[in-house]
């Protein structure tokens, strides 16, 4: 009987409606992860122009605007992709509601694709005057070049700008998942350390893929940023997992994963191919330059940290509210 | 003005008249409910009871659906009604995330969000809403709670100390109070929900939120492609839609 199988209040549901499901799926996974590699080469780069020569990096000004270009269109594209009124987005900057963390972050994530972007053609154009000098057959992707090639100083000059917005529009969806108050396992703050984890992992793992020509001891570093961040964002996602004592909710939210099935298999695939091994592969090319091996290490963090975020993103959806 | 609701849940006898009303009134899509009553089953038998939950809208003073809607399409009328827009709304679902009541769904027709809005449309002509007149024993108490005449705070003052809200620990300040509630009844953690144990049907979850025939690309191109309508209209004509009749599938 039904009723036999309810130990704590004997209280069981016999007759309701379906309820949602899971309302943000792959595609919001998906965004998120993308935004995670827009913004983390933002950050990554930065910090590896403070610490090394130019030279050591010779491509990394136009590859890193390149990046996080696409991976910001990705990001972009299945935000609107994800909408069930796809050209009503435009209403987001008619008709603005600046309590919604939605609102900030489209505002903040068009202004810094915009700056990328002049980032992009610029590095671009310096990198490859020659091509649009002469090759290229199309007049004005030439004159823009021409143009943003004669302007290549401002690149330097919005730089800074770019690295600053990096930080919101990378945490900005921390801000939606607080502001999603009936999924209480969003609600930590620690969400927003998460996202910044999140972006310096992706934004190393991005880079090491292009690192091939650079010095040593540039790619050392990507070795230990990547390193460094898998192993807090790891610490962090075992915290939650282990000690999370926020709420009731959020603790049957995590019996999803405790409990085994798909969810379980999903979350621990992910700790270990985004977070264990890349840790201990990144830290062993520290030593010894191995490139192969760095980059394997970085396509795990890739792959395992949208395995993690994907199961962090359903699980709370399954609970029933009501 | 503030408008709010009350049920007494020792009156309520699960009905479902409530429930029919509202889709009636509100033309609320198959599949979908602004206002629905949850059995529950309390017990072990023979010591056993069965309790019946209106659940809708909760019209917060503090709405987090307001907060987080890009686009205002949720938006607080001056009675204290939390509305909806459908006009403006960009189907984006964060109000549905951050509902805590889970009082918002996705209209499969419109492909924007809806939920209950005390019937704002009948409100605005002096009627009251649809649940509250067909309400057979009066289960249903609406009015303004600032108003100390008015009986659904002459039912509040009445039992004090009995009346409850659902999920007090959100601070939203919901404008429905329960009266005759328990935990079982109005925490949802409190209850299990056996998958394939409903008594009327064996679905709990929905497949597809919003249009189940729009796929990602039908989205884009819905204004500029026309496509089989699918409205409760259509589900009721079996042999142009394709789905089996009746009689075909062994009834009678």
């Amino acid at each position: 009987m039904v009723e036999h199988t309810i130990d704590a209040t004997h209280a069981v549901v016999t007759l309701d409606v379906a309820l949602p499901g899971i309302i943000w799926g792959w595609m919001i996974t998906l965004n998120m992860w993308a935004k995670s590699i827009g913004t983390g080469v933002v950050f990554v780069a930065a910090y590896l122009l403070y610490r090394h020569n130019k030279d050591a990096m010779p491509n990394l000004r136009w590859s890193m605007p390149v990046i996080s270009f696409i991976a910001l269109n990705v990001f972009l594209l299945f935000t609107l992709v994800d909408l069930h009124q796809p050209y009503r987005m435009v209403n987001i900057f008619l008709h603005p509601h600046w309590t919604s963390a939605i609102t900030v972050g489209a505002w903040m994530a068009s202004l810094f694709t915009l700056l990328i972007t002049i980032l992009m053609v610029i590095g671009l154009a310096d990198q490859f005057t020659e091509y649009f000098k002469r090759g290229c057959k199309v007049a004005p992707v030439r004159s823009l070049m021409s143009f943003a090639s004669s302007k290549s100083a401002t690149y330097e000059k919005i730089f800074p700008f770019v690295v600053f917005l990096a930080i919101p529009v990378t945490a900005y969806t921390a801000i939606i998942m607080a502001e999603s108050s009936a999924r209480e396992l969003w609600q930590a703050p620690t969400e927003v350390m998460q996202m910044i984890w999140a972006a310096l992992m992706a934004g190393s793992a991005a880079l090491i893929l292009v690192s091939g020509s650079w010095s040593q001891e540039a790619r050392k570093d990507l070795a230990l940023i990547l390193s460094v961040a898998v192993f807090f964002s790891f610490a962090m996602y075992m915290g939650e997992y282990f000690f999370s004592f926020k709420s009731s909710e959020a603790e049957a939210t995590l019996a999803y994963v405790h409990a085994g099935g798909s969810y379980n298999v999903e979350f621990w695939f992910g700790m270990t191919l985004g977070f264990i091994a890349p840790f201990f592969l990144a830290t062993s090319t520290m030593k010894n330059d191995n490139v192969t091996l760095l980059r394997f290490a970085a396509i795990l963090a890739l792959v395992g940290l949208y395995m993690a975020k994907d199961v962090w993103l359903k699980i709370p959806q399954m609970l029933p509210l009501s | 003005m503030k408008l709010g609701f009350l049920v007494d849940l020792n009156l309520c006898m699960g009905c479902k008249g409530c429930e029919v009303a509202c889709k009636v009134e509100n033309e609320v899509p198959l599949s979908s409910w602004r206002l629905r009553v949850k059995y529950i089953d309390i017990g072990t038998f023979p010591d056993t009871s069965r309790s019946f939950t209106p659940l809708r809208c909760n019209h917060c003073e503090s709405a987090p659906c307001e907060r987080i809607c890009p686009v205002s399409a949720l938006h607080y009328l001056e009675n204290g009604i939390v509305n909806v827009d459908s006009n403006r709304c960009i189907g984006c679902a964060g109000c549905m995330m951050a509902c805590p009541y889970g009082a918002i769904y996705m209209d499969p027709e419109t492909n924007t969000a809806d939920k209950c809005t005390y019937c704002a449309h009948r409100i605005e002509s002096g009627m009251m809403p649809a649940c509250v007149v067909v309400c057979p024993v009066e289960a249903n108490i609406f009015g303004d709670v600032e108003d100390d005449h008015s009986h659904i705070s002459q039912y509040i003052m009445a039992h004090q100390g009995g009346v409850q809200v659902r999920k007090p620990e959100k601070h939203t300040n919901p404008k429905h109070y329960y009266v005759g509630g328990g935990t079982y009844t109005l925490d949802p953690l409190a209850h299990q929900r056996l998958e394939g144990h409903n008594l009327f049907n064996n679905i709990t979850t929905l497949k597809h939120v919003g249009d189940p025939n729009h796929g990602v690309l039908d989205r884009f191109l819905a204004p500029f492609v026309s496509h089989a309508e699918h409205d409760n209209k259509s589900f009721m004509n079996f042999d142009n839609n394709g789905l089996e009749s009746h009689e075909q599938e062994g009834g009678h």
